[in-house]
């Protein structure tokens, strides 16, 4: 899956060359096996030299190893990071991570900043499920398609996301935003079935189509549909056709992170539904007309 | 020191501590939002008999504001700061929230804040719902013509009121016109506002008077029509004085406004600048003309 807006090699360059003072990761060899990743965060980086950095544990499927032991790692003691190489497999990349940025040329596995609080994570790929689970502060920018669940809380956790932002420049998987506290989601692109399911008062913009069955459970959160709709579920009613204040607040803030949104989209008139009225009802889907 | 001839004395303007707070209004077009705004800072000219001191800042273009429209500065000022959140409860509620089209938010960062909007979501009775965008959290309150948009809180900051000077003319047309091209002059200027009628005071006033329970009374000293009857300031050749007032988020902000009004005041007519002080002994910032001009 590649990104629906295709950057050029410049636009990599450029993005890569503001980061020469960070540190740099480079993957030695690409492995099959899951790696479990959470060590590799601008909070650890940041107070290590670079043999520190080395000696960071990762788990490689069972096997216990360090950061040296696939990463070529220079620089030291900052905390930005960049990531180079094939790390589909890695998880957990930046978890609860607080400060700094992480900059991935290329896709991520799962759990991606899940549980972060604050920096800023750019990833010029795809990223896998779970990325920005629980996150409480910060913004990942995900250049290509988002997987499932992003944003969501973990089964048997009654929150998901509480503040932050999550871009997806791509299409989003099932289940987008599933239980957001708060918080912001943007897709440029499509989402799957129950985007913002069981939504406790976060919201969701979708610049694509609005999956199936979007917003069930929805109790005070907000989806946006800028473009195509699936029919909604019936526990949704329309309640008007309005100009929203608080939409033009934050699609000015959209627009302000370089997402495409047209003065058309800024000015126009939203139809308002509000439900889901099997949970508490004061949730709503707006819909660009 | 002169500046086109016109005599700029050697005296200074004293000025009070106050508090203030800017707002931003919103609105589908400037005209609505200018509206807004003249109703919420209405009534708000001196704080001795209005309870604040209001007016309207800049115009700000859509790309300067929240919410992508047309928006107005306005800033109130106030003397405690206990007072600064009934008077925003009330000016929001009563002006801002009621006009068409409108929206309010904080236009002032600062550790002191005081909760408007999150009281006046209460009018929502029950169905108002918050949304934390960049860092603001704003209230949407369900109303007739849609929804109702404020910030939860609103910055408040010490401050500075009472920055005055004073155009002595030779007649009255030429002290309006000399007070309406400095007021002109110092609009431009961020974080000040003229909060009398058009940015001019004609009745400017003493802190003494001859009956019981009155504390202030017509600037005798500075009225051409009495001023054999008393101890008067006026030089020869002055038929009319007038005064502009100048309330600033700091002293900084007050003290250019001055400079530019000063200097866009001194026209052919205009006989002297001057400014109104207490000796000294009331205000703690004092604003000398010769220093602010040098």
């Amino acid at each position: 899956m590649g990104p629906l807006n295709g950057e050029s090699n410049t636009e990599k360059a450029e993005a890569f060359a503001d980061h020469t003072n960070g540190v740099t990761l480079r993957v030695k060899e690409a492995t099959s096996l899951p790696v479990e990743a959470d060590s590799i965060s601008p909070d650890l980086f940041v107070d290590r030299t670079n043999s520190e950095i080395k000696n960071l544990p990762l788990f490689c499927g069972r096997r216990k190893v360090n950061v040296g032991d696939l990463f070529i790692v220079e620089g030291e003691t900052a905390d930005k990071i960049i990531i180079k190489g094939d790390v589909k497999n890695y998880k957990k990349i930046g978890q609860n991570m607080t400060r700094g940025r992480i900059t991935v040329a290329g896709d991520v596995g799962m759990h991606l900043g899940a549980y972060m609080q604050g920096g800023e994570i750019i990833v010029h790929g795809d990223v896998h499920d779970w990325a920005g689970a629980h996150m409480q502060g910060g913004i990942i920018r995900i250049k290509g398609n988002g997987g499932h669940f992003a944003g969501a809380g973990y089964p048997g956790e009654k929150r998901g996301a509480n503040r932050g932002a999550i871009l997806i420049e791509g299409n989003a998987g099932n289940e987008t935003g599933t239980r957001m506290r708060r918080g912001l989601i943007v897709v440029t692109g499509d989402t799957g079935e129950f985007t913002g399911a069981n939504l406790i008062a976060g919201s969701i913009f979708v610049f694509g189509r609005l999956g199936e069955r979007a917003g069930a459970g929805n109790k005070r959160g907000s989806i946006v549909a800028m473009g195509d709709t699936a029919p909604l579920l019936p526990t949704y009613h329309y309640q008007c056709r309005f100009q929203s204040v608080c939409l033009r607040v934050y699609l000015r803030c959209i627009r302000s992170w370089g997402l495409p949104v047209s003065d058309d989209q800024m000015d126009g008139s939203f139809r308002r539904f509000s439900g889901d009225i099997t949970a508490l009802g004061k949730g709503e889907i707006l819909i660009h007309d | 020191m002169q500046i086109n001839t016109v005599e700029i004395e050697d005296t200074f303007a004293e000025a009070f501590k106050m508090w203030g707070s800017r707002l931003i209004i919103t609105a589908v077009s400037e005209k609505w939002a200018i509206t807004t705004a003249r109703a919420a800072t209405g009534f708000g000219t001196s704080i001795i008999g209005c309870g604040c001191e209001a007016g309207i800042g800049r115009t700000l273009p859509a790309d300067e504001t929240p919410d992508g429209r047309p928006g107005v500065e306005v800033l109130f000022f106030t003397t405690s700061k206990k007072a600064v959140e009934p008077l925003l409860l009330a000016r929001v509620g009563q002006c801002i929230m009621t006009s068409p089209t409108s929206a309010c938010f904080n236009g002032l960062v600062s550790e002191r804040e005081v909760k408007v909007g999150g009281k006046l979501r209460y009018f929502g009775d029950g169905f108002q719902s918050s949304k934390l965008v960049d860092g603001r959290r704003l209230w949407r309150i369900p109303v007739m013509d849609g929804e109702f948009v404020i910030e939860e809180n609103f910055g408040m900051q010490k401050s500075v009121g009472g920055g005055n000077f004073l155009v002595l003319a030779e007649n009255q047309q030429a002290a309006l016109e000399a007070c309406e091209n400095a007021v002109s002059a110092m609009q431009e200027v961020p974080g000040i506002i003229m909060p009398f009628p058009g940015g001019i005071v004609r009745s400017g006033s003493k802190t003494s008077s001859k009956y019981k329970g009155m504390t202030v009374s017509t600037n005798t000293a500075y009225c051409p029509t009495i001023r054999r009857q008393v101890k008067s300031a006026l030089p020869e050749g002055v038929n009319s004085v007038m005064e502009i007032v100048i309330d600033g988020l700091s002293e900084k902000a007050i003290s250019e406004a001055m400079r530019m009004g000063i200097e866009a005041a001194c026209i052919p007519g205009v006989v002297s600048i001057s400014a109104g002080n207490y000796g000294g002994t009331l205000g703690p910032y004092h604003f000398h003309l010769t220093r602010i001009m040098a």
